[in-house]
């Protein structure tokens, strides 16, 4: 029996799972800040006896792609976006640092400034915590200013400033959650380069054209590994009638 | 069955949630006091189909892994407390709320339900009410045969009385503040309850601590910025599309190989 029928199963089967990776970054089109994940394939040659043939494919996610996303006014004084390259700093649920683009911030009853999705803000020296105030404010550098209940504008309050980073994207990896984590599991260090621009909001940085070509352009390919399936489907029936006993 | 296309079923099911809120924020485009609602997206969590750094062998590792993301969610639709505009009306029972804070509303559970609606009218007792008909809070009552009625800029009432020569002082308007005013639960009726997560009310004299001062003979208007909610429309329209192409493409994949083998 000729292993030709594993090695385009093998195939379709990791085309379908790139499929799935598309529809996710199709999916998170307008999610903020979101990072498409980079799908791509590399050969796996497995050779045994006989002709070097047996090169299964493996599919991968290296990463995230870190074009940066449009950046959209909302007007609103928590919403920030990254301008190029740099993450924000926020507190993973399990508790170690994480990092973001979504900046569509609010306040928790208890003051904790945390994320649209509810993970804590990182700065200075761990979760920023904001005071009752009259208006915020949050500079290019990531400093955030209040003016407190009751004061006149010139009282103005320098509370903390969000924790930015910038460390190099072979060192950081997307988790289960969704965050960025740094790959060995230490702390990126803040970098004072990182600007951010208050009362707007990065849009997802998913292609969707780019995405669909490819899911396109993968559902054709999975077409021809399922045709060779049908060929070593077709090649083992013919060899099966000529050895038939008439 | 793929994975993929429940990854899909998930980006349209987010997409046509995110139309209902559009809507809802466009169909308010005229209550006043109306705060525009905006939808969160999340990525779902991720599978690890290919732990990265994985031995590939006793001295070589894996260089790179396989992550499959299981789609979006909407998480929270947020109201944007940002300040309507003012638009001039010229009843004397129209007030606006120029910063922050809230009306307080007595519900007829005796709960208080909090709105930035500032159209207010009197009922058959003469009592400040809402367009529902629930009073305000602390309960002001203007005495019949008051010919003007004045509130002040820090929610003090007075009423010109017939045959008195000076206004009569006859209650004054309390504004209610949060810290998180996000976290507040619209309740329709233009009201809001206090909710776990924007803290406890604290009431005060509008114009002190923080609180926006009172206008009268004004009303907020909606905050929705209607180009916006239709640049919205048309991305989240797109996006529907696309998902639903995607939807498509993996179910000709699936008839591909069920015809073929």
């Amino acid at each position: 029996m000729d292993k030709m029928l594993y090695v385009a199963m093998s195939g379709a089967n990791e085309y379908m799972q790139a499929q799935s990776a598309l529809a996710h970054n199709l999916a998170n089109a307008s999610t903020t800040g979101y990072r498409s994940d980079v799908v791509s394939f590399k050969s796996l040659p497995l050779y045994g006896a006989g002709q070097p043939t047996r090169v299964y494919p493996l599919t991968v996610t290296p990463g995230v792609d870190t074009t940066p996303g449009t950046v959209q006014t909302t007007g609103r004084s928590l919403d920030v976006a990254v301008k190029g390259q740099g993450w924000i700093a926020v507190q993973a649920p399990d508790g170690s640092e994480a990092y973001t683009r979504a900046g569509d911030m609010r306040i928790t009853e208890t003051g904790q400034l945390v994320t649209g999705s509810g993970q804590p803000v990182m700065g200075n020296g761990g979760p920023i915590a904001i005071p009752q105030a009259e208006s915020i404010a949050i500079g290019s550098d990531g400093t955030i200013s209040i003016r407190p209940v009751g004061q006149t504008p010139q009282a103005l309050a320098v509370i903390d400033r969000i924790k930015l980073v910038n460390p190099d994207a072979s060192q950081m990896s997307k988790g289960t959650d969704g965050l960025m984590h740094m790959s060995d599991g230490t702390t990126a260090p803040a970098d004072a380069n990182v600007q951010v621009v208050s009362g707007a909001l990065e849009s997802s940085n998913v292609n969707p054209v780019d995405a669909m070509v490819s899911m396109l352009e993968m559902a054709r390919q999975y077409e021809v590994q399922v045709k060779m399936m049908r060929t070593a489907q077709d090649n083992d029936a013919s060899s099966a009638k000529l050895m038939q006993i008439k | 069955m793929s994975s993929a296309l429940w990854v899909a079923k998930t980006g349209l099911d987010a997409q046509q949630t995110r139309i209902s809120v559009i809507s809802n924020n466009l169909a308010n485009v005229n209550t006043s006091g109306y705060k525009q609602s905006r939808g969160v997206f999340q990525d779902l969590m991720y599978q690890n189909v290919r732990q990265v750094g994985g031995q590939s062998t006793q001295n070589t590792q894996l260089p790179t892994g396989l992550m499959l993301g299981s789609g979006v969610s909407l998480v929270a639709t947020e109201k944007v407390f940002t300040q309507g505009n003012i638009s001039q009306t010229g009843n004397p029972l129209d007030m606006a709320i120029q910063g922050r804070g809230f009306f307080q509303v007595q519900m007829p559970d005796g709960s208080v339900s909090y709105s930035r609606d500032g159209t207010f009218h009197l009922d058959s007792q003469g009592q400040v009410v809402t367009s529902s008909g629930y009073p305000l809070s602390p309960a002001i009552t203007v005495p019949s045969g008051a010919t003007s009625i004045t509130i002040g800029s820090d929610g003090t009432v007075s009423a010109q009385l017939q045959g008195s020569a000076s206004p009569t002082q006859i209650g004054t308007v309390q504004l209610a503040d949060f810290v998180n005013p996000a976290g507040l639960e619209p309740r329709g009726e233009n009201l809001y309850l206090e909710s776990a997560s924007s803290g406890a009310p604290q009431t005060g004299t509008p114009g002190l601590t923080g609180l926006g001062t009172i206008s009268q003979g004004s009303v907020e208007t909606s905050n929705v910025n209607v180009v916006e909610e239709l640049v919205n429309m048309i991305e989240a329209q797109r996006a529907y599309e696309m998902n639903s192409k995607a939807i498509s493409t993996i179910d000709q994949m699936l008839q591909y190989a069920s015809n073929n083998l």
